[in-house]
């Protein structure tokens, strides 16, 4: 398992040039799989274009405590790109104007941004409707300094969401890490104790699924069900809903896939899934995605790619939501990921 | 044309065979997809129980699929591999029944 960013090992799949040029080029530049631009355009959705604004998502940081196999952000111990107070004003000055109704915190780890309490604070008086924090769950065990994160979610009503790859031990640490199955099960608990995930609380706690390797999530109801019955029965532990997501073939999780031989497999399965009836929610017609820079994307893949958004707003000093949401949305090969089966967004299923 | 009997990337045509064949093509597919269902039993247990039949007709393109199948749906590599024993149990037990007619026949052969 890598304990360093691709970034810091000066891998070339660190360059958003060359994971394009993977994405455009061998299955799709010969014929072999259509482009996915071709594939939208049989349904009269190409060009892609936004809907209402409804989810504005914005990345504090690539600084992680975990460096996860799969991770689409190459985030790590060793990424030093941190969102500025000064930039987390600006995100301020849209969250108080925005027409958005959740406003989504993502990273890295959120909670390792040394401003995070303070822009947690602030955002939560701009009383938006639902406020996710994306928390690794690892973090709250990470450092003592970290071990009062369930209670602070608790004072903002802050609505969690955490990875978790899977009920077993054996999965969860092969993706994640050593040690990190057993931190997540401490979190979650903890989480239940202040009364996050239980069957009436209003507050939030949902579990992001992934899959651990070169295949598609199943049946986001039947693995819900599954994780529900297995985490209750093993570990007393309750959780509102599963998010099961799909892995796109960007950064960290292109790399395995090439490295392990499977990355030509993996595209035929995501074009062969390809569902045109979730074209039509995919989450760049509805999100915003903000980088800890201040730069504005269709989503966070496109973040990760640096394909800025495809208008004359690009960041988030210089924000007008009508002029932000007249727009193009930049696609490439990797959007397949997103179409696949019953579609795959940050909020899980889209169709 | 390849040099092998098997090639994996053949499972990626298998919707090809309704090409010569549309109307028994299409309803084994139909069959096939039905098959797979939720009903009395879950699409997981016969996700499973497709696994270990896999193996008992020893079909490479079959182990493929439903191994793939069995991670997607959070099938544990334990759970797994005791299917392919309960596959391999039947096809060993259904060997060795035979031995009862090696026995019939060896004690009427014999004085």
């Amino acid at each position: 398992m890598a304990t360093k960013s691709l970034k810091a090992r000066a891998n070339e799949l660190a360059s958003q040039h060359k994971q394009l040029d993977i994405l455009n080029g061998g299955l799709f530049a010969d014929g072999e799989l259509p482009y996915f631009k071709d594939k939208i355009a049989e349904i009269g959705h190409f060009p892609l274009r936004p809907k209402k604004l409804e989810i504005l998502q914005i990345n504090v940081g690539y600084m992680c405590n975990q460096v996860c196999e799969h991770c689409h952000v190459d985030a790590g111990p060793d990424r030093k790109e941190i969102m500025t107070q000064e930039t987390m004003k600006q995100c301020l000055e849209v969250i108080r104007n925005t027409g958005a109704h959740t406003l989504d915190l993502t990273g890295g780890a959120p909670e390792m941004n040394p401003n995070f309490r303070w822009f947690v604070e602030e955002a939560a008086k701009a009383g938006i409707n639902d406020f996710i924090v994306r928390s690794n769950l690892t973090i709250i065990r990470a450092n003592k300094k970290y071990y009062d994160l369930p209670e602070f979610f608790k004072k903002h009503n802050v609505h969690v969401i955490s990875s978790m790859p899977h009920y077993t031990r054996g999965k969860t640490d092969k993706q994640r890490g050593n040690g990190v199955f057993d931190k997540s099960i401490k979190a979650l608990q903890e989480l239940n104790a202040v009364g996050y995930g239980m069957p009436d609380s209003n507050l939030r706690l949902d579990l992001v699924y992934n899959p651990s390797g070169a295949y598609l999530p199943g049946d986001q109801m039947a693995l819900e069900r599954d994780f529900k019955k297995a985490l209750k029965e093993d570990f007393g532990i309750q959780f509102h809903n599963l998010f099961a997501i799909t892995n796109l073939p960007i950064s960290r999780f292109l790399d395995y896939l090439i490295a392990s031989e499977n990355y030509e497999d993996y595209m035929y399965s995501l074009v062969e899934a390809y569902n045109p009836a979730a074209v039509t929610n995919v989450m760049c017609t509805n999100t915003l995605s903000v980088s800890w820079d201040g730069w504005l994307y269709d989503c966070d893949f496109n973040q990760m790619l640096d394909l800025k958004l495809a208008n004359k707003v690009q960041h988030i000093k210089d924000y007008n939501e009508d002029i932000v949401n007249d727009r193009n949305i930049i696609i490439s090969q990797h959007c397949y990921g997103c179409t696949a089966g019953a579609g795959s967004s940050c909020q899980g299923t889209v169709a | 044309m390849s040099n092998s009997y098997y090639d994996p990337k053949d499972l990626r045509k298998f919707g090809k065979i309704t090409e010569w064949s549309e109307e028994l093509g299409a309803k084994f597919f139909d069959y096939y997809g039905k098959v797979f269902e939720e009903g009395a039993l879950s699409a997981r247990e016969k996700s499973l129980i497709a696994l270990a039949v896999a193996h008992v007709v020893k079909c490479p393109y079959c182990i493929d699929a439903y191994t793939k199948d069995g991670l997607q749906r959070g099938i544990t590599k334990e759970e797994m591999m005791e299917a392919v024993h309960a596959g391999a149990a039947i096809e060993s037990g259904a060997t060795l029944v035979h031995g009862v007619q090696m026995m019939n026949k060896y004690d009427k052969l014999s004085m």
